[in-house]
């Protein structure tokens, strides 16, 4: 099930606005940063790596087919001081994961908010209302 | 009855002080600076200490905007350079950066990206910094010898420093390999890169350190790497933790989001 804007997010860039700006070495370019989606989902593996932790998981669609998803944040240090950690997430727990997809429609993205079955909400990282024109130039409007 | 009313008072307000006390000693983490009101005498010649840019030295978009303009062989090598950030930034399955192989950051780029903590500790003849990221070191020699000549390339150059005045510590750095980057921007530099750090500790808690860029092979002048990154004295039981990037969990990171992501 996908849900676009929804309510979470402004919780998320709440959250955001307060932590100490931590961005990736990449950027942005193969991924949307003004579009978001949020998507209803089952972990099938959380991945507590470096340079990059990876949350996998699937997400049935409207016709009952499922899809693989794979939603990145950053390396665990990071993540840990944003109270991620390696058993955040287990095989089989239900998620609600907000992120920015890649461009080219394929099932990845960069993690804005993970809420848990118990309603926690994660924080990922930097995404709308944080980055400025001059900081996201693959992605300003089109003259 | 007055009597152990008043007991029962200086009961509650001894248990109230005594459990405050030791709350705050229980929470409270270690202070680097004075108690308020007093202010730390700054030490010298001492840069000794876990240091933390606290967010201010990871620069993710390198220095491509306020760097000087190349010479014809360092525009070559700039456009040869695929960085993920910056000016010229590609999606991250099509850049040539050498940390997304996982390669060692080098000098300066150790600096100049993901500066977070950093300790230093001096000895008679050396100062040494340990950094977080990538969880590397640097010797910097103060004893007084001279730059080599024609050092061998090295990922991290080789240093010597000298105190200027009380508080100043001026480090001049060469013999850096041209495979590695200055920057997140994909700003190149020659093995004729020259780079002066200067850490001035401008009080007790606060560390201010400058990086100088000095390459006539690929800029036409010298330039400041930004403005000085103030890096503040953490309490002493702060902790390095581990931030590396691992090779093969690097190649798994791509299998499954960036080459996806980039339509591969």
């Amino acid at each position: 099930m996908v849900t676009k804007r929804f309510p979470s997010v402004a919780l998320a860039v709440g959250l955001l606005m307060f932590s100490v700006p931590l961005w990736a070495h990449h950027g942005f370019a193969a991924f949307y940063t003004t579009e978001r989606v949020t998507l209803k989902g089952t972990v099938t593996e959380w991945k507590w790596a470096s340079p990059h932790c990876l949350l996998l998981f699937d997400v049935k669609d409207d016709k009952g087919t499922i899809v693989h998803w794979a939603t990145e944040v950053e390396n665990p240090n990071t993540m840990a001081n944003r109270g991620w950690a390696r058993n955040s997430f287990k095989f089989g727990d239900e998620v609600t994961v907000t992120l920015e997809p890649a461009k080219n429609g394929a099932p990845v993205g960069r993690t804005l908010n993970v809420v848990l079955a118990d309603g926690q909400v994660l924080v990922g990282q930097s995404g709308p209302g944080t980055l400025s024109p001059t900081e996201n130039p693959s992605d300003a409007p089109k003259q | 009855m007055p009597s152990r009313l008043m007991a029962s008072i200086i009961t509650l307000v001894a248990v109230l002080t005594f459990s405050s006390v030791a709350f705050a000693q229980a929470t409270r983490p270690q202070q680097s600076s004075a108690p308020t009101g007093q202010t730390l005498a700054v030490p010298r010649h001492d840069l000794s200490g876990m240091w933390d840019a606290m967010g201010a030295g990871v620069h993710p978009l390198g220095f491509s905007h306020l760097r000087p303009a190349f010479t014809p062989l360092g525009e070559k090598m700039f456009r040869a350079n695929k960085p993920g950030r910056g000016i010229t930034e590609v999606p991250v399955a099509l850049t040539n950066d050498p940390l997304d192989s996982c390669d060692p950051a080098g000098f300066p780029r150790s600096n100049l990206f993901e500066l977070r903590a950093v300790q230093i500790l001096q000895t008679s003849n050396q100062v040494l910094l340990l950094y977080e990221y990538q969880r590397v070191w640097r010797v910097i020699w103060t004893d007084g010898r001279e730059l080599p000549k024609d050092p061998d390339p090295t990922l991290y150059g080789y240093s010597v420093g000298k105190w200027v005045d009380d508080t100043t510590f001026v480090v001049q750095t060469v013999g850096m390999d041209e495979r590695t980057w200055l920057d997140n921007s994909g700003d190149p530099h020659s093995g004729d890169l020259r780079v002066e750090e200067r850490f001035q500790r401008v009080d007790h808690d606060t560390l201010k350190l400058t990086v100088t860029i000095d390459d006539p092979t690929v800029y036409t002048k010298p330039w400041a790497a930004g403005d000085p990154v103030a890096l503040k004295l953490q309490p002493p039981n702060r902790e390095i933790k581990e931030m590396f990037c691992v090779p093969t969990e690097m190649e798994e990171y791509k299998r499954l989001m960036a080459n996806p992501a980039a339509g591969r």
